[in-house]
This record gives C-alpha cells, structure tokens and sequence, in this order.
C-alpha cells in the first residue's frame, strides 16, 4: 500500500493553471480594508457582467415577433 | 340485425347524483388546497411560453443562470455524496466532479451576486414582489453558509485554517457548541444533508413566487410618467 508520503507525484498536465495555486496569498491593505487579490478579482468580474448585461443589446428572436 | 330481444327490463343506469359531484367549495382540505393552488398558480402562469417584452435584456438572464448552476452544484454533489472521499481525493474522474462543484459553486455564487446587484436598483420589491425579495436574499445568506460548510469538509489545510478561523466568530457569538466547525462530522452532515435541502426549498419558493408575480419591470425613466407596477405574471404580460 502506497502511504501518501511516498505516492508519486503527479504527472504534469498539459492544462496547468495560468498562476500556480500552491504559493501564498496575495492581499491588499487600506486601512482596516484588507482583501485577496483572488477575491478582489472576483468582484472587479461581477461588477463588469453587471455592466455588460445593461449595455450590451440582446439578441431578438427570429420569427416570433419580437416576443 | 333487427333486435328483437326483449329480456328483463333492465334497470337503468343510474347517473352519478348531483350530490356526489364535487361543488365549489367541497372537498375537505384536499380540495381547498387544490383550489387555492389553481387559483395562484394556474398552469400557464406556471410554465409560461412568453414574457414581457422588457425580459429581452441581459440583465434579466441572470437568475435562469443562477438557477442553471444550482441544479450543477447539486448534480455533481450527489455524485461526490455516493462515491466518496476516497474517490474525489484519488481518481482522476473524482478530482474532475470535485472541480466541477467547486467551479459551479464559484459561478452560482457569481451569478447571484449580479442577479441580486440588478434586482436592488430595480427595486424588485415592488408591485408585492416584497416576499419574492426576501427568499432571494435569504437564499443568497444559506447559500453563503452552505458553502462554508462546504470549504470546511475540504479536508485539506484549508479547511483546517477555516475551520479555525471561523470557531473563534461562532464562539464569539455563542453558538459555537452548537456549531462546530472544527467537528467534521457534524459539518458534512449540515453539508450534505440539512443545508442543500433548506437552500432547495427556498430556491423553490422564490421561483413560484416569481411565476406568481411575474417578473417585475424596469423602473421608469427620471422625467416619464409613473409607471403602473403590475402585481401579477399576467398583468405584467399585458402590460409590456
């Protein structure tokens, strides 16, 4: 039985994530504010689909109507 | 064939009385529950085959989404829940349904947020869409604490270092020997079993009271005429 201490390691995906995962943290400080960059990114892509989904024009459907 | 057969008179067959026919208001409970169901939810409001126009926006589309990564979070949650820790930690098809939960939970929670950033400024609230407001906000707070739950039972140093983290502001409000983070077996549980089925049934509510109510509609623009809130799906349909 392999213990996990000595299991292989895993082999290397094509697919590797853009920023590797396994180092620390990265935050931001204002004041008392503090925030991960992860979670900041999070919320700066929230508040751009909010936007898009009031600028961006919706498609009409064909042959309906317009309903 | 000519029929001459003339045999026994036969009685005649008797047709259902009038008082075994149901009335209005027969029935017992079944009935009035029944009636009360038809007359909130008739089929059409129910399931729908158009919408007011002012629905063709993109700022509309993003509860069918959250709702679309809900029933994801749940599928892939099931498969998790009957295979096992031992095979979403080990094998490569474990690790893929784990990271599919994982990213449906990300883009459920994502999706909401929006979905609720856009009802606020479109005070959804109105036209006595009031409780149809309050189960998306409490949906959006079980949610939260479902996937806490959720990080918690990791099994990684993460969840221990959530674990940890979140004991101190359970215990600083009292509950924390009700609620302990640090017990996992008691936080699969509410994982697994107790919180997806609160979260389920107040998703349910929220979406019937939506079909109910109709979805409401864009807040007049500053300087036009006060809009008339349609308070029910209806209504709203012939309003558009």
């Amino acid at each position: 039985m392999t213990s996990l201490a000595t299991a292989p390691a895993p082999p290397r995906l094509a697919l590797a994530p853009p920023v590797d995962l396994n180092g620390h943290g990265h935050y931001l400080h204002w004041g008392i504010l503090q925030v991960s960059v992860a979670n900041l990114v999070v919320v700066a892509v929230i508040a751009v689909a909010f936007v898009l989904a009031l600028i961006v024009p919706f498609p009409r459907p064909r042959g309906r109507g317009g309903r | 064939m000519t029929e001459q057969f003339a045999g026994p008179t036969q009685e005649p067959v008797q047709e259902p009385s009038q008082e075994a026919t149901p009335g209005p208001d027969s029935g017992g409970w079944t009935g009035a529950l029944r009636r009360r169901l038809f007359e909130a939810l008739p089929p059409e409001r129910l399931l729908p085959d158009t919408q007011p126009a002012y629905v063709a926006s993109w700022a509309y589309v993003f509860g069918v989404l959250t709702l679309t990564a809900f029933l994801t979070v749940v599928a892939t949650g099931a498969v998790l829940a009957l295979k096992g820790a031992a095979w979403w930690h080990v094998s490569g098809t474990g690790h893929y349904v784990n990271s599919l939960h994982l990213w449906s939970v990300e883009l459920f929670m994502t999706f909401m947020s929006v979905h609720l950033i856009a009802k606020f400024f479109m005070a959804a609230w109105r036209g006595k869409r009031a409780m149809t407001w309050i189960t998306g906000v409490v949906a959006l707070g079980c949610s939260a604490f479902t996937a806490l739950t959720g990080y918690l039972i990791q099994q990684n140093f993460d969840s221990q270092w959530i674990a940890t983290q979140a004991k101190d502001g359970l215990n600083s409000i009292g509950v924390g020997a009700y609620f302990n983070t640090m017990d996992f077996g008691q936080m699969i549980v509410w994982h697994v079993a107790l919180l997806p089925l609160v979260v389920s049934v107040i998703v349910v509510w929220h979406i019937l009271l939506v079909r109910r109510r109709g979805v409401v509609p864009p807040l007049p623009l500053p300087g036009s005429a006060p809009r008339h809130v349609s308070e029910t799906a209806a209504e709203a349909e012939v309003s558009a």
